[in-house]
């Protein structure tokens, strides 16, 4: 006869001193962890609801400005500062983690209407409507003391003067050359006192202009026919222009730059005029602020946004940007205040433990595989709306449903075919020009 | 080139990996999104990934393995005596077996805890006991001068439940009466459901009992009306609780329906006792009718029968069933396709009634209480070697004890989860069929009848009722009753067709309509 039983000796299981770590044995038998579909069907919904919890997005005002905030822009040399301009001409950096100014500019004589830097982060270009760009050295922030800067800013390096109010400016990604906009399209070197080339198609001012960060001779500008235009500096002409008839209809589109014959995407859920957008520095998301008091994030491959936010103070959200590391969203609004966000509403800041890690990672995954489940959608689907909005929201959805119903009739009622069935990407172009 | 032993081994992980695959992967074929194809192949990849690590573990990393009992010779292993067993293992299991005497206060029934560290014990008469088995330790001994009927854990073992006389009540490990839970009435049977923090209790006048232990709430009460039961098991792979009856049914309860969910007429005769095996697939039964069971509840159909006596039956974790009758403890062993043989068998002093027969977990030990005390023999094989310290730890130290009452809390399961597939959770409704069949469909149905009728063969009558003339008669009204409800379909469709054309003009308008051809 032959015979073993199971003996454990307690030694063997537990630690030696109280100083060392438990041990700790694992046996993944699915025998031994029943009802497991059950388990991590509750784990997901609770996550979901302690997601909601935690949901606290709001961290802080800066308030310093006089008058709205027209513009910002992020400083890429230093994750915590960023510039910000205001409509009575003044220019401020401010430091993200004490939420404080710490330099303030002179600025201009009329509002700032646009400011950017330069890739190396040591020149601050801003333009307003006193028809000047100035050029501004960046001061370097001390580590020890924020409140004090050594540096002189009280003058700006240099200004360039010209025949028309400015309403956009954007410096390229990789070089020296900065673009401007308002009645023409300009682009400028900083060490030109004039302009080195100019754009014009057609006789509308262009409100806003952007370089390509991909392509550093690339930039788009959209102008107030409701036009949007792509230039290519080693051009004399523009490339290509896109006219639509999406005036201000709360909308985002996603365009592929090669084909703009049709939107990529439509990125609906605002109830008024989009005023700013910017894409999180890792290219996944964006942000956009609105004329109805909100900000909100979308995911660049999604139709409707992840995230609202909104508070009973925020006045017209005029500009909004990601921070450097993706982890925070800045808004400039009507109320003065520059008003910082998380990027994530829920996310623990601050250092995370491993295991801390590991199961937030967990609850994400179950999170994840179960938000199909009605329960799972609904919490975590759910926001909280200000009213106005929420009403608004109602109103459009009801209009856009009639509209369609119309359009539904008016097909049923006329020749098969008369009236081709559009989709919402291609229906807001008007015209393509090459 | 892979050696011979190399492909072996991978064979091996291969086999092994299966169980931790839970089920064949999602058909991708069929499916004509192209995205979705490829993020679900991703998630299957990542699955496969997973088993197959499980199964490297459970290879290479696993502290203990399982015991056994392997005769020699023309040795069997029903023959071996508990004596000879006990000579042969080692010091530390030397001194699991015992018997304690107890003769004033029995039968005792007793219950150990999930991690099979701590038990407890009630003898009928009122006597109360839990135990430290890890070093044999009696922790608390009281009387509460009552019938107790049945004893059993909560979530760890500090708290209990007694069924007393009137009531069943709540201790905790001190002796402290916490609880009486009067709304249950004088419960003949407690179960406990821990990942529902939910306890069942069946009365005397047959109705069960749900309450919530973490809040409080009586989360249901149904009355069974099939007479009174003392006979009830939680399934755990689903937490559906079986009830036996004295009419030989067995049906099985969940909080949220009033009805059982399934009603199986197992025994002819009352049934005394069932059994789930811990892999939710097999239920052991027994009955007065000398008849012991094993069905597959995945289709509720009748696996094997025995003709054996036992009045009381329990599943190990490696799926040993254990059998008392009267003074005889008999362990069955799977012996390969479900079919269980006689694997050991021991015997009590005479006279002493079994009252409970309980493997503990996480050990080769087979507790048995009896009218004279509580004994416990060696059963080698009958236990899961390795333990896993976040499921059920013997060798747990207060603050994991703390920290796992509260994650168990956290994740309490709410009553809804308890359902007969527990796997069901998560997925999707099958998509409806089509509600109207196609014309097509309905004209290959009825021809598949005709040919059904025609084909029928009758028996060979006698009495003229075997003449050719009338067997064509049969067969002919044979098909004229296949086709008939195809047929009457179709007439109920017409009306409403020409209703629609008649349609009644004006009599100045008349003479335009179109005439009918």
């Amino acid at each position: 006869m032959k015979v073993k039983v199971i003996s454990r000796s307690t030694e063997e299981f537990t630690r030696e001193r109280s100083q060392d770590l438990q041990k700790v044995f694992r046996n993944y038998d699915p025998n031994l962890r029943t009802l497991e579909k059950a388990v991590e069907y509750t784990r997901a919904l609770n996550a979901a609801k302690l997601e909601k919890i935690f949901a606290k997005p709001f961290i802080g005002a800066m308030d310093g400005h006089i008058d709205a905030v027209s513009c910002m822009t992020k400083n890429p040399n230093h994750l915590k500062g960023i510039f910000s301009g205001s409509m009575d001409g003044d220019i401020r950096l401010w430091d993200l983690a004490t939420r404080k100014t710490v330099n303030q500019f002179p600025g201009h004589q009329g509002a700032v209407r646009g400011l950017t830097t330069s890739t190396d982060g040591d020149r601050l270009l801003s333009c307003g409507t006193d028809c000047t760009v100035r050029l501004w050295k960046v001061p370097v922030l001390e580590m020890t003391d924020p409140n004090e800067s050594n540096e002189d800013c009280s003058k700006p390096l240099a200004v360039y003067v010209w025949k028309h109010a400015f309403w956009a400016i954007d410096h390229q990604w990789d070089g020296n050359l900065f673009a401007t906009a308002g009645t023409q399209v300009e682009i400028w070197d900083q060490n030109r006192s004039e302009p080195i080339n100019t754009f014009e198609w057609g006789k509308d001012t262009t409100v806003s202009v952007r370089f390509n960060p991909g392509e550093p001779d690339l930039l788009a500008t959209s102008a107030s026919d409701r036009s949007i235009a792509i230039y290519d500096l080693r051009m004399s002409s523009p490339a290509r222009k896109l006219i639509m008839q999406a005036n201000e209809d709360c909308n985002c589109y996603t365009y592929d730059g090669r084909k703009l014959n049709e939107a990529k995407l439509v990125h609906k859920d605002h109830v008024s005029a989009v005023m700013d957008i910017d894409y999180s520095p890792t290219g996944r998301e964006f942000v956009t602020g609105s004329y109805d008091r909100t900000v909100r994030i979308f995911p660049f491959n999604g139709g409707h946004s992840r995230e609202i936010y909104h508070t009973k103070r925020m006045q017209r959200v005029f500009c909004v940007r990601f921070s450097c590391d993706a982890s925070y969203v800045i808004s400039g609004s009507d109320d003065t205040n520059l008003r910082l966000w998380k990027a994530k509403a829920s996310e623990q800041m601050g250092v995370l433990l491993p295991r801390e890690k590991r199961k937030l990672e967990y609850l994400d995954a179950v999170k994840e595989r179960y938000q199909h489940l009605t329960d799972v959608k609904r919490i975590v689907r759910h926001r909280h709306l200000p009213k106005p909005v929420y009403k608004a929201a109602a109103l459009r959805r009801t209009m856009i449903e009639a509209e369609n119903k119309k359009d539904e009739r008016r097909r049923a009622h006329s020749a098969p075919g008369s009236i081709p069935v559009q989709p919402f990407r291609k229906r807001r172009i008007i015209k393509e020009l090459e | 080139m892979i050696s011979a032993t190399q492909q072996k081994i991978a064979d091996e992980l291969d086999v092994r990996a299966r169980k931790y695959l839970r089920g064949d992967g999602a058909n991708l074929e069929t499916l004509r999104d192209k995205k979705l194809k490829g993020q679900l192949a991703n998630r299957e990849k990542l699955y496969g990934q997973s088993a197959k690590a499980a199964a490297k573990a459970e290879k290479w990393l696993l502290p203990s393995e399982e015991g056994y009992l392997e005769p020699e010779g023309l040795e069997k292993t029903w023959m071996i005596k508990q004596e000879s067993i006990v000579r042969e293992v080692d010091i530390s299991s030397f001194r699991k077996p015992f018997d304690m005497i107890l003769p004033d206060l029995g039968p005792y029934k007793l219950e150990y805890t999930p991690s099979g560290r701590y038990m407890v014990m009630g003898g009928r008469k009122g006597h109360l006991a839990m135990i430290d088995m890890l070093n044999m330790n009696l922790i608390k001994e009281f009387q509460v001068r009552e019938t107790v009927r049945d004893v059993v854990f909560l979530q760890n073992e500090q708290f209990f439940a007694v069924a007393q006389k009137k009531y069943p009540y709540i201790y905790n490990w001190r002796g402290t009466e916490i609880h009486c839970l009067k709304e249950h009435g004088a419960a003949l049977k407690l179960q406990f459901l821990d990942k529902h923090f939910l306890l069942a209790s069946v009365n005397k006048s047959a109705q069960l009992h749900y309450q919530d232990v973490s809040t409080g709430v009586i989360v249901a009460n149904y009355r069974t009306g099939l007479g009174r039961t003392d006979v009830m098991q939680v399934n755990p792979y689903n937490a559906v609780i079986g009830l036996g009856h004295s009419a030989g049914k067995v049906t099985m309860w969940k909080p949220t329906s009033a009805k059982p969910l399934v009603t199986m007429l197992c025994h002819f005769g009352p049934v005394t006792d069932i059994a789930f095996h811990k892999g939710g697939h097999l239920m052991a039964t027994t009955g007065m009718d000398h008849k012991i069971k094993l069905w597959d509840i995945r289709k509720f159909g009748l696996l094997h029968s025995y003709t054996a006596h036992a009045q009381m039956l329990d599943f190990s974790q490696k799926g040993m069933l254990a059998l008392g009758n009267k003074s005889h403890v008999h362990i069955w062993r799977d012996s390969g396709n479900q079919d269980y043989k006689q694997y050991m068998s021991h015997e009590m002093v005479k006279g002493y009634q079994l009252a409970k027969v309980c493997f503990r977990p996480y050990e080769d030990v087979l507790g048995i209480g009896h009218s004279m005390g509580l004994s416990s023999i060696i059963v080698p094989g009958a236990g899961e070697p390795n333990f896993d310290s976040w499921v059920a730890n013997p060798y747990e130290t207060k603050k994991q004890r703390r920290e796992k009452e509260v994650h168990a809390l956290i994740d309490k399961l709410q009553p809804e989860t308890i359902m007969l597939e527990p796997t069901k959770i998560g997925t999707l409704k099958p998509r409806r069929t089509k509600a109207n069949p196609t014309k097509k469909e309905i004209q290959e149905e009825m021809e598949t009848a005709i040919d059904a009728a025609k084909n029928i063969t009758f028996k060979k009558k006698t009495k003229g009722r075997n003449k050719p003339s009338k067997r064509t008669k049969k067969k002919e009204e044979g098909v004229f009753k296949a086709k008939r409800p195809f047929l009457e379909q179709k007439t109920e469709e017409r009306p409403f067709k020409r209703q629609k054309e008649e349609v009644e003009l004006p009599k100045a308008l008349q003479r335009f309509s179109r005439k009918k051809a």
